[in-house]
């Protein structure tokens, strides 16, 4: 690919690792978490994650904990939505809840000069928040919008109209938003209960970086999260996968389609885990050089991006993709991935594209942990997914071991063009 | 910047990302012209360089809008050291990341790389601000390439073709009423030789600023620049950066974009407002509180509180200013009304706030609030380096200097009440105003696309709704 080589990359040794100490820390009242300590900047952050997350939501209930998560912020304690926000930015602290299919997220940043008042305005929100009712009418008011936007939009069309088609009755089937009927008719009991179902001790898990040690983590913790139920409702089961192969095409009036194909994955605990990591980066990663990058945007200028993910989530694991085309040469693109999909099926990689890929996958890993705030958010992560807290040194080491013969292999097993399912919203012509 | 301003309501804030840093700055300039800035940070070995020409969409020659974002796409391509579209294919394999943006002021490349790997990106990088080889080709797929990014980013939304044409609306006279994208007409007809005669004028040492954060020493990065960028011949002849200025703006314009994908219209207004100037940016200082006063917090702003608590107006409002930029910029506020409001009760609703706000003026605990989320934010913006990368990269490149840049959070804590009512007086004035509305139709359309798309006619393939194949 290079016709001269460049002087400077002469130099180069072997890849840079991350080089970071995470700590296990158990709190006096038993609550574990990763921390990563470094003194220099006087904030910290910390990530929380809640396993369950929307879909605890009962079928009618459905839209309950994302309500529920976007009105902890909205009054807590003595406080009321505005004396909240109020106490909060005067300690210039950041709190941001968020809710998905799998979780309910917690991320906070606080300066050590006021930690602990900063801790006890996150506690009352998680613990005593208050869920007034013009506070929900007024949040609910916001999901609504939202969820008239997204009725109106390509790209959520497609890819809720692909888990509709993949899931059945399981709740992944549907948006944790909710529907505008099941949204409207939530009570503030409904949310109430959803409080309690969601936010409770033994789901959570922790993470921390930043200016504070160990001993101060556990004792803030305790605090934190002591008073919060010991057990919530119970977490949903595996999904069931019921998409086939083909085309479905979504009836919307723009000029360009968005399509959002995929088909099963592998999980995250599977041995073959890590060549179907590789293959997936291979044809369709973050790196402009990738198959479908390469065939779909550069040579045949068919769209402005491309990509595919390997997607793990508690109960389903997918190989998803997704991009958007003119109507007129959506077809075309469709028919491209197909192709690309039977190419990596029988042809496999080139040794060549393995070399490249590991150096770009194990090369990268280290530049992720850069900052107090991206580095809690990779702990936490890490620990949804089970992994152990060696796992940041041995995790290049994994993808290194991984063989050309496993690649053909997992290639194999993971490329499935016969089930691969495509869903077009606009008016693609020829599909 | 050529990003996302989503239905011209999401907005980021400047307030909790500011420009200094208590990491060390270094600032030298080569003798062919080149701006260069070290940021240090030690914590990771990872380092950011990017390279920021001071060019932009209002610099491109009229009739040719998109050019500067093209370019910036064909830059991807190859030099005699590179092959064609290898340029990050090589960053990838040594584990680095790379991408480009452009805006109206400024076109900029960057790379994220392990901190022993700077050498690499540095050659490449110096090597391709003078050494592009384009084809015919590469230029015909990539021009397919922009027209789907700008039906992705704009034709495929209508709060995005709002904001353009309000965009166009606002700027009479200056350049800023170019969308960065281009207009479709005119993309389709850029040329290679468009993009060359751009490339060669404006990617030179003496227009540009290099700046490199991270894991690195001033010194170190001092000898690499001499040795790549160094070398490269400046070109003669720049010209300041003069472009048309806006005459009195004496009448209010007012837009109405009606589209079948609209899910709750919505009023967005947009009031020309001042810059940040070197050595003077007292009064962008003063319109950046103004904008987090008035909506940049959803329980207690002024927008918020009168109307969606106090009355249930709207479901969401909001006020936003980025005083970056070399000429005249936006103030802007948007409200979406609640379901069963008209557009014209919420605007109606919104004037009458924003005359009480000009009565009463602000409340001096949310200033002190304000004041004390700035100082703060310079702890916060400590722990991400690239961002504070930006803002210098950013700063220079619209003409500030590394005082302005470096004092823009004393500036903010130092805006009184007087300094907010002066610049909201000034400001808030719907002569100097667009105000657009973005609907529903009034009765079902025939013709779906609202924007001009596809030269050949679209066939509905489907009878049906929706089709399973």
């Amino acid at each position: 690919m290079i016709r001269a080589v460049f002087a400077a990359l002469l130099a180069f040794s072997v890849p840079a690792q991350a080089e970071i100490a995470i700590k296990e820390v158990t709190s006096p009242g038993g609550i574990t978490a990763w921390l990563v300590e470094d003194h220099n900047i006087p904030f910290t952050a910390l990530e929380l994650q809640f396993k369950g997350g929307t879909s605890l939501d009962a079928p009618d209930k459905r839209g309950v904990v994302n309500l529920m998560t976007a009105t902890l912020e909205e009054g807590a304690g003595d406080l009321d939505s505005k004396g909240f926000a109020e106490a909060r930015d005067a300690l210039a602290a950041s709190f941001s809840f968020d809710s998905g299919s799998d979780s309910v997220g917690v991320s906070a940043k606080f300066l050590t000069e006021n930690r602990d008042q900063a801790i006890e305005l996150l506690r009352a929100a998680l613990v005593t928040p208050r869920f007034d009712q013009d506070a929900v009418d007024r949040v609910r008011g916001q999901v609504l919008s939202n969820l008239r936007s997204n009725e109106k939009d390509p790209g959520t069309i497609a890819s809720e109209r692909f888990d509709e088609l993949a899931f059945g009755d399981h709740p992944y089937a549907s948006t944790g938003d909710g529907t505008i009927e099941t949204v409207t008719a939530l009570t503030r009991d409904d949310v109430l209960a959803a409080h309690k179902a969601a936010l409770a001790r033994d789901r959570v898990f922790v993470a921390a970086a930043g200016d504070i040690t160990a001993e101060e983590l556990g004792l803030l913790l305790d605090r934190l999260l002591g008073d919060l139920p010991a057990t919530g409702a119970e977490l949903p089961t595996e999904a069931p996968w019921l998409l086939t192969g083909g085309t479905t095409v979504v009836d919307f009036p723009t000029p360009q389609s968005s399509v959002f194909f995929g088909q099963k994955g592998v999980p995250r605990d599977d041995p073959d885990f890590f060549a179907a990591f590789i293959l997936n980066e291979v044809i369709g990663g973050g790196r402009f050089t990738a198959r479908l990058m390469t065939e779909v945007r550069e040579k045949r200028g068919l769209t402005y991006g491309i990509g595919t993910y390997l997607v793990n989530m508690d109960n389903a694991d997918m190989l998803l993709g997704q991009f958007s085309a003119s109507n007129d040469k959506v077809a075309e693109a469709v028919q491209v991935v197909t192709s690309e999909w039977k190419r990596i099926l029988s042809e496999g990689v080139t040794p060549e594209e393995l070399e490249a890929t590991k150096t770009y996958l194990t090369g990268s890993y280290p530049l992720r942990f850069d900052g107090n705030g991206p580095i809690a958010s990779i702990l936490v992560g890490m620990q949804m997914d089970g992994m152990p807290i060696d796992y940041v040194t041995t995790r290049n080491a994994q993808i290194e071991a991984v063989t050309m013969e496993d690649i053909q292999r997992v290639a194999a097993r993971l490329f499935q063009p016969e089930t691969l399912h495509f869903v077009v919203v606009g008016q693609p012509q020829g599909l | 910047m050529l990003g996302r301003f989503g239905a011209g309501i999401a907005v980021a804030l400047a307030l909790t990302l500011p420009a200094t840093a208590d990491e060390p700055v270094t600032t030298f300039t080569l003798d062919n012209g080149l701006n260069v800035v070290v940021i240090e940070d030690h914590r990771a070995a990872v380092v950011v360089q990017m390279i920021w020409y001071r060019v932009g969409a209002a610099d491109e020659p009229a009739g040719h809008s998109g050019i500067a974002h093209f370019l910036e796409h064909l830059m991807f391509k190859g030099t005699e050291k590179v092959a064609p579209n290898a340029f990050s294919g090589i960053v990838e394999a040594q584990g680095g990341d790379d991408n480009a943006f452009t805006s109206w002021d400024y076109t900029a490349y960057f790379q994220r790389i392990a901190a022993d790997r700077l050498e690499l990106v540095m050659e490449m990088e110096a090597d391709r601000m003078r050494n592009l080889r384009l084809t015919e080709e590469d230029v015909a797929t990539e021009r397919q390439v922009i027209l789907e990014e700008r039906a992705q980013r704009t034709d495929s939304d209508p709060g995005a073709l709002l904001t353009e044409q309000m965009r166009a609306a606002q700027y009479m006279n200056h350049p800023y009423a170019i969308p960065i994208i281009g207009w479709r007409h005119e993309m389709e007809q850029l040329s290679r030789v468009d993009a060359l005669d751009y490339y060669q004028r404006f990617y030179a040492p003496n227009n540009a600023t290099l700046v490199i954060a991270g894991d690195v020493q001033p010194d170190a990065v001092r000898a690499l620049a001499e040795k790549y960028y160094g070398v490269l011949q400046p070109t003669d002849g720049l010209a300041p950066r003069e472009r048309p200025q806006e005459p009195p703006q004496l009448a209010e314009r007012r837009l109405e974009l009606a589209d079948e994908r609209v899910s709750d219209p919505y009023i967005f207004r947009t009031y020309l407002a001042p810059e940040r100037d070197p050595g003077a940016q007292k009064e962008a200082a003063a319109l950046t509180v103004l904008a987090e006063l008035l909506g940049g917090n959803g329980q207690t702003s002024v927008l918020a509180r009168a109307l969606q608590f106090d009355a249930q107006v709207a479901v969401y409002t909001s006020a936003f200013y980025d005083g970056t930029s070399i000429d005249d910029a936006n103030f802007g506020v948007a409200v979406i009304p609640a379901p069963g409001v008209t557009l014209d009760d919420a605007e109606a609703e919104l004037d009458r706030v924003l005359a009480e706000f000009l009565k009463q003026g602000p409340d001096s605990a949310a200033l002190e609030r304000i004041r004390t989320q700035v100082r703060a934010g310079e702890i916060y913006a400590r722990d991400d380096v690239e961002t504070l990368a930006r803002r210098y990269g950013e700063g220079l490149s619209v003409g500030l200097t590394m005082t302005d840049i470096e004092g823009w959070d004393e500036a903010l804590s130092a805006v009184t009440e007087d300094d907010i009512m002066s610049a909201a007086r000034k400001v808030l004035d719907r002569r100097n105003a667009v105000t657009g509305r973005l609907t529903l139709p009034a009765t079902a359309p025939t013709d779906a696309t609202p924007a001009e798309v596809e030269p050949a006619a679209a066939e509905p393939s489907v009878a049906a709704p929706e089709v399973q194949e």
